[in-house]
């Protein structure tokens, strides 16, 4: 091929073009994220200011619906709230120290720590719940040996307590604090530990002060991924627990599925996202995610 | 759990495990972890995103959808008594292929899929599904069942007597039964240290913390109902709350530890239940990996339910439905699939036919199997059970309020 000269209003248009291409490589996240995020959203408030019985729904700005997630279902929000925060620390607490030393310590091992660090996801998350119940059993080994050391009383058990239900949240969700955690250490520069090493800085001071501010991202992009599922999360509550500690997950599920009150669920789960939004903006804004959001 | 574990009766904890699994699967259990979870996501309009197409290939290839519950029908297996399957005999008779959806996991998990549709008055694609009573109740009140045509089901007339008119469906114009069972109590008499006689013993103080029952309301409230003297097939809504105010102590002190789809069967299996209120089906499989596991017919009466076939509104494979329930109302094809599932078939002369099967086969195991009692009940024992009566719309919704904040939601 020969090469032609272009003229003027040719390569304007070639920009012109070139300019489009990041907005056309947008367009299928963007239609994914409105066909399948804000229009089921718009939706949901739609349904959620409903009232009636199923299936003769009608929109009559039912703000009712909203005020049932504090009036009736008080103690099954504050169980979600503090359930999800204690598993999201016992979640911080394990994964760093793993993290660390999987980043730091693994050498050629490193890649096969992570990959048995995901050997959990390949099991389905029922069958990983369901094990935690033969872990946990009455007759099962940890109960029978917290009773002979007196931890727990003689009648005690551990299934369909809080405890159970708290540790079944932490195993499920421990890889998604992991792995953002893992990232942002793996990443981390390792001469800015050295230039502190040089600077006189004890291991400890070098921590603190390079390692730890350097993997907050991490932490942060960590203890969203596992607060956010755990808040809404019914599964291990169902399998692990007693009817006291049902979670707002259960409410939200026994009202879509069993009683067929759509406009109250759509109204919870709404008002669920909203309140997690909320608590978490000042989360994020108060450990700084630049790195998160860039 | 599948069959070849139940003949061969391997356990370790793998198995057990499997056999949760199993739990998992079959009826009414985790109300909705797939369809429960999307809903929260993006509610009922993604939910009608999510339905199949409907329909099936041209003419003269027949054929027809059938959604049932997981591991509800019998299938060939390795060290299984057949050769072929219920499903292959019918397509080889009538070159009738049958698309079989193992996805009814819970009524109202499986409800909440098609309703959209169905209220849209379209082609939901199943052409038949088995859905529990009150779920039936509830379609047929709706609207959304095709009647059937008995003059295409010869073999109607081999159904129960005892099953034939039901509260919801008088004279089964819209359904008939997939296949029955009752409830009433799995106890474990290691952990009890006594028979049990009735089902007050439930109640039991000895026995606190190691109870559960069902979520299913209307097998909990029926046979609570019945330890009350109230008639579960009669009952007004006052005795109803009645019977939620007995509950609801026990909830409170932790007597009874959970609410429970089949998840009950490996905390039953694994001593973490004492006693509960459990479906005759799961016992005898359970039975096979713990012969201790008893199955109790108390005093006051058991529960008696079905999961019955209906065709959908907007259907379009009927004919080759109605085929498939006459060609399972056979007494043998009954024996067939009863000797796989363990419930009760609703099929007058099953029990011969397995007979007659078990004496052809020379096969003793086979032959047991028509003796048991859970499979093949006795006139008085029949005579001892009770259905939920039929409710309308507002008392079923009246219940369900009360009985989700029984349980904790």
């Amino acid at each position: 091929m020969t090469t032609t000269t272009l003229h003027e209003p040719e390569l304007a248009r070639m920009a012109r073009r070139r300019a489009m291409v990041p907005y056309l490589l947008l367009l299928p996240g963007i239609a994914w994220l409105l066909v399948f995020f804000m229009v089921p959203i718009l939706r949901l408030i739609g349904v959620s200011l409903q009232s009636g019985v199923y299936p003769n729904y009608e929109f009559t700005w039912q703000w009712d619906n909203y005020a049932r997630l504090w009036t009736t279902y008080g103690s099954q929000v504050w169980n979600s709230l503090r359930f999800a925060f204690a598993a999201t620390v016992i979640c911080l607490v394990l994964a760093y120290p793993l993290a660390y030393f999987i980043a730091f310590r693994g050498g050629k091992w490193k890649n096969f720590l992570v990959v048995m660090l995901l050997m959990p996801f390949l099991m389905p998350f029922l069958l990983r719940t369901l094990s935690w119940k033969i872990i946990l059993a009455d007759e099962g080994i940890v109960v029978s040996t917290l009773k002979t050391l007196g931890v727990i009383g003689p009648n005690a058990t551990l299934l369909a307590t809080s405890v159970a239900v708290v540790a079944g949240i932490a195993y499920n969700f421990l890889p998604f604090m992991t792995l953002p955690i893992y990232v942002s250490l793996e990443k981390l520069d390792r001469s800015l530990i050295e230039a502190a090493a040089d600077l006189y800085a004890t291991p400890r001071e070098a921590f603190r002060k390079v390692t730890l501010p350097l993997s907050m991202p991490g932490v942060v992009a960590g203890t969203l991924l596992t607060f956010i599922p755990a808040v809404g999360d019914y599964v291990n509550v169902l399998l692990l627990g007693s009817p006291s500690e049902f979670m707002i997950g259960n409410v939200i599920q026994s009202r879509f599925l069993v009683v067929l009150d759509y406009p109250v669920a759509a109204a919870l789960s709404f008002t669920l996202m909203t309140v997690i939004v909320l608590m978490l903006i000042p989360y994020v804004r108060a450990t700084g995610t630049d790195d998160l959001v860039a | 759990m599948t069959a070849p574990t139940r003949r061969t009766g391997n356990r370790d904890a793998l198995m057990a495990l499997l056999a949760a699994d199993r739990g998992i699967d079959r009826r009414k259990f985790l109300k909705g972890v797939g369809a429960g979870s999307l809903l929260m996501l993006g509610g009922p309009a993604l939910l009608a995103a999510c339905s199949r197409d409907g329909g099936n290939g041209g003419d003269g290839d027949r054929s027809f959808t059938f959604a049932n519950w997981p591991l509800y029908i019998d299938v060939v297996e390795e060290d299984g008594w057949f050769e072929t399957s219920s499903l292959e005999d019918f397509t080889e008779e009538t070159g009738i292929s049958v698309s079989y959806l193992e996805e009814v996991n819970d009524n109202t998990e499986w409800f909440a899929k098609v309703q959209a549709q169905l209220q849209a008055g379209q082609n939901t694609g199943r052409d038949l599904v088995a859905l529990t009573d009150w779920m039936a109740d509830r379609m047929i009140r709706l609207g959304w069942v095709e009647e059937l045509d008995h003059s295409k089901i010869p073999n109607f007339s081999n159904l129960e007597s005892a099953l034939l008119n039901v509260p919801f469906d008088d004279g089964r114009k819209y359904t008939l039964p997939w296949q029955s069972g009752f409830t009433a109590i799995g106890y474990n008499p290691n952990l009890t240290g006594r028979e049990l006689t009735k089902l007050e013993d439930i109640f039991d103080p000895a026995f606190s913390g190691r109870v559960s029952m069902l979520t299913e309301s209307r097998d909990t409230l029926g046979l609570v109902m019945l330890t009350m003297g109230i008639d579960p097939a009669t009952f007004t809504m006052d005795e109803l709350h009645q019977a939620i105010a007995k509950i609801k102590p026990y909830v409170d002190n932790g007597h009874i530890r959970r609410f429970t789809g089949n998840d009950y069967a490996d905390d039953l299996v694994n001593g973490n239940l004492a006693v509960c209120f459990a479906w005759s089906g799961d016992i005898v499989q359970l039975q096979l990996d713990n012969p201790d596991l008893q199955f109790l017919f108390p005093e006051e009466g058991l529960m008696l339910w079905s999961d019955n076939m209906l065709i959908p509104k907007g259907a379009t494979n009927i004919d080759e439905a109605h085929e498939w329930m006459d060609f399972v109302y056979r007494p043998e094809v009954a024996a067939k699939i009863a000797s796989w599932v363990n419930f009760i078939p609703p099929v007058v002369g099953t029990k011969d036919a397995l007979l007659e099967i078990a004496e052809e086969m020379e096969d003793e195991e086979l032959a047991e199997l028509a003796d048991n009692p859970l499979i093949f009940p006795s006139q008085e024992v029949l005579a001892n059970t009770h259905p939920f009566r039929g409710m309308s719309e507002d008392e079923e919704r009246e219940m369900d309020e009360a009985f989700q904040a029984l349980i904790g939601a």
